[in-house]
């Protein structure tokens, strides 16, 4: 028989010793990450005697504290996502199919919103809608009014507004990206067949912009949820979401063991949402595919 | 108007028929009045005037950025003129947006919508002009079935070829019933094949559709010759020629033309003199030529010879032809024919024949023969112009 030379394949190329490569990022994701998460779960289900126990568990899942932190989180984020996709909808489409000069700039602009602190919003808010912001004492001058008519900012729904200011470019990015892969001729064809812009969008745009905007969504939705700066900066009254509640508990009453299992819930709910966002992506890539 | 049933091949052992009188119930023309289209300082159009009459297909053909495309456009709507009215039928449409200008557009890429199936594809006019669903139900199989794409309605675009997509994009835009069809280079983004086969059944379509209006952009002036009743030549945005498909073949108006639709031997001449019947003499270097003057040349004058290269003979054809002496330069055997270079007088002309058993070799010297019928005398003042 011949000798063949065959060239040996890459994984046989492979010294035995690269597999221990490994283990300098597994170091550090045990040492930042699992470890510290570990702690707290063990804290969360710490019971006495060293025994593990869901009893604290029942108790501050029970608690109408964690309820309503649960249920302003919740509402604020499904709240501040819709807000996000409608306005970054509008948006993208105004930018995307609406040519007019500058339309690019403000496209970056809007992107460069992504690079900043969200409290910076939430700061930008005070100064504009606060009691002493620039509308309020406008309006206070303008209409002889001893207090500020609007307060509308130290309320849930100025958590959402700034919310959405910093979250939209999430959503818009995504639908850019969508936008620009629909042929411009599917746009003049349906035009030309009698359909009018409302009808366009409708029937061609918001279908192929569906798994843009999930994923945008689901995003916004998982931002949202552990959103922590706007909220504590707003200081809404009465509007305590998780994140926060998990900041009181361990930082102003040093209530770790509530704090942990707080964490806990909102992790778990966090890693659902990315889960979920995962799942989109993969879908949208795999239809995209498809499609090709 | 055609009450014969109307057949589109989907291949040779399908053939289906719906009437075709339902799909387009009155024809209007399209009417180019001084239209012109500017960006700034750059003309796209300049100053068009067209007509297309009903029932008439006019291919206009030109190379990139002739502003073929952008006439189709302004007629679509997507365009709009900075001078000048465009009209459809007896309505001005000049400002008019698209959805309301009852047309029927087809383009290179189908842009058919790939969310919807075939069917929705072709009812989406319909439903977007608020047609009952009765209408819709009866008017979806009967475009199908025009187009020899009736078994394909629940299929998405992604499942069809380039060839089925674009019979879909057609039945779309025949399915509104449109005023006048707009065709911007259907047949580009298919391979040569099925080309040629979607070019016969776009000619059926039209036998079939007899009052169809087609504007149709092409830079294929194979396309143009198959289907089009008139071609309209364009250049730098102005239409250098237009005509009926065969007489601007057979008698070019300028070189651009002659050039551009189709393949011609140019060569300069002198002293035009008149001759009976329409003729005309002029003399290439020291060879007298005997052609056409279609263009009513006045004596004297200098002009150009166009002679097609397949209206050159090897043998003589008949007493009083024309005859030209050369040296071979390159002999090319095509498959279905065979093309030689001859170098004459300082030109080069191109012949194209039947496959020869015996082509002449590279430096022989050729005789080639053509009938004064086939040459026209084509004005040299507008020639480059």
């Amino acid at each position: 028989m011949a000798d063949i030379a065959v060239a040996p394949s890459s994984r046989a190329v492979h010294s035995p010793q690269r597999q221990y490569w490994i283990a300098p990022p597994l170091l550090v994701l045990v040492v930042l990450f699992f470890y510290p998460l570990a702690l707290i779960l063990r804290e969360a289900l710490a019971g006495e005697d060293h025994v593990l126990s869901l009893a604290r568990f029942t108790n501050v899942l029970r608690s109408n504290q964690f309820l309503s932190g649960l249920y302003h989180t919740i509402t604020i984020a499904l709240r501040a996502s819709t807000g996000c996709l409608v306005l970054g909808f509008i948006f993208s489409v105004i930018i995307a199919f609406i040519p007019f000069p500058g339309a690019k700039l403000i496209a970056r602009v809007i992107d460069t919103f992504i690079a900043l602190p969200t409290f910076l919003v939430a700061l930008a808010f005070t100064f504009i809608y606060g009691s002493a912001g620039l509308l309020n004492q406008s309006l206070m001058h303008l209409m002889h009014l001893e207090l500020p008519p609007l307060n509308f900012l130290y309320s849930q729904w100025g958590v959402i507004l700034s919310e959405i200011t910093v979250y939209t470019p999430f959503v818009m990015r995504p639908l850019l990206a969508s936008f620009s892969l629909i042929d411009p001729s599917q746009i003049e064809v349906a035009s030309s067949l009698g359909a009018r812009p409302w009808r366009i969008v409708r029937r061609i745009i918001l279908p192929a912009a569906l798994p843009a905007l999930i994923a945008g969504g689901s995003l916004c939705l998982l931002l949202t949820v552990n959103e922590f700066g706007i909220v504590l900066f707003i200081g809404a009254k009465d509007v305590i979401t998780l994140p926060l509640l998990v900041y009181d508990k361990a930082i102003q009453e040093f209530d770790y063991t509530t704090a942990c299992v707080i964490a806990v819930v909102n992790i778990a709910l966090s890693l659902g949402l990315y889960a979920f966002y995962r799942m989109v992506i993969a879908y949208c890539g795999g239809r995209r595919a498809g499609m090709g | 108007m055609a009450t014969n049933s109307t057949t589109m091949s989907q291949g040779p052992h399908m053939r289906v028929s719906a009437p075709a009188s339902r799909i387009v119930p009155g024809a209007s023309g399209i009417g180019f009045e001084n239209v012109s289209v500017a960006y700034g300082d750059q003309v796209i159009l300049d100053a068009l005037n067209l007509t297309v009459k009903p029932g008439e297909i006019v291919a206009l053909i030109g190379p990139s950025g002739s502003g073929k495309t952008t006439a189709l456009r302004a007629v679509a709507g997507f365009v709009q003129p900075t001078a000048g009215r465009i009209i459809i039928g007896d309505r001005d449409v000049t400002r008019l947006p698209p959805y309301e200008r009852n047309i029927g557009m087809v383009v290179q890429n189908y842009a058919l919508f790939p969310h919807m199936r075939v069917e929705d594809n072709v009812a989406f006019g319909l439903r977007a002009r608020g047609a009952s669903a009765e209408v819709i139900r009866e008017r979806i199989p009967e475009c199908l079935r025009l187009v020899g794409m009736t078994a394909y309605g629940k299929r998405y675009p992604r499942e069809l070829s380039g060839g089925q997509q674009q019979r879909v994009a057609i039945a779309r835009a025949l399915a509104i019933r449109p005023q006048v069809l707009l065709l911007d280079e259907p047949l580009s983004a298919l391979d040569a094949q099925i080309r040629r086969s979607m070019l016969d059944e776009l000619a059926k379509l039209h036998r079939d559709l007899p009052s169809l209006t087609v504007l149709y952009v092409t830079h294929d002036q194979t396309e143009a010759l198959t289907l089009a009743d008139h071609i309209g030549i364009m250049r730098d945005g102005k239409l250098v020629a237009f005509g009926n498909a065969q007489s601007l073949y057979r008698h070019p108006p300028n070189r651009f033309a002659a050039e551009f639709l189709g393949r011609a031997n140019i060569l300069p001449a002198r002293s035009l003199q008149s001759a009976d019947l329409g003729f005309a003499c002029v003399r290439f270097g020291d060879t007298l030529l005997r052609g056409r003057n279609h263009h009513s040349l006045p004596d004297g004058s200098d002009s150009l010879v166009c002679i097609r290269p397949h209206d050159l003979r090897l043998q003589p054809s008949g007493a009083g032809g024309n005859i030209l002496t050369g040296i071979v330069r390159a002999v090319q055997w095509q498959g279905d024919l065979h093309s030689v270079a001859l170098e004459v007088q300082e030109q080069t002309l191109r012949l194209t024949c039947n496959p020869l058993s015996d082509p002449p070799a590279p430096g022989t010297e050729l005789v080639v023969h053509f009938d004064p019928a086939d040459v026209t005398l084509v004005p040299e003042h507008v020639a480059h112009g």
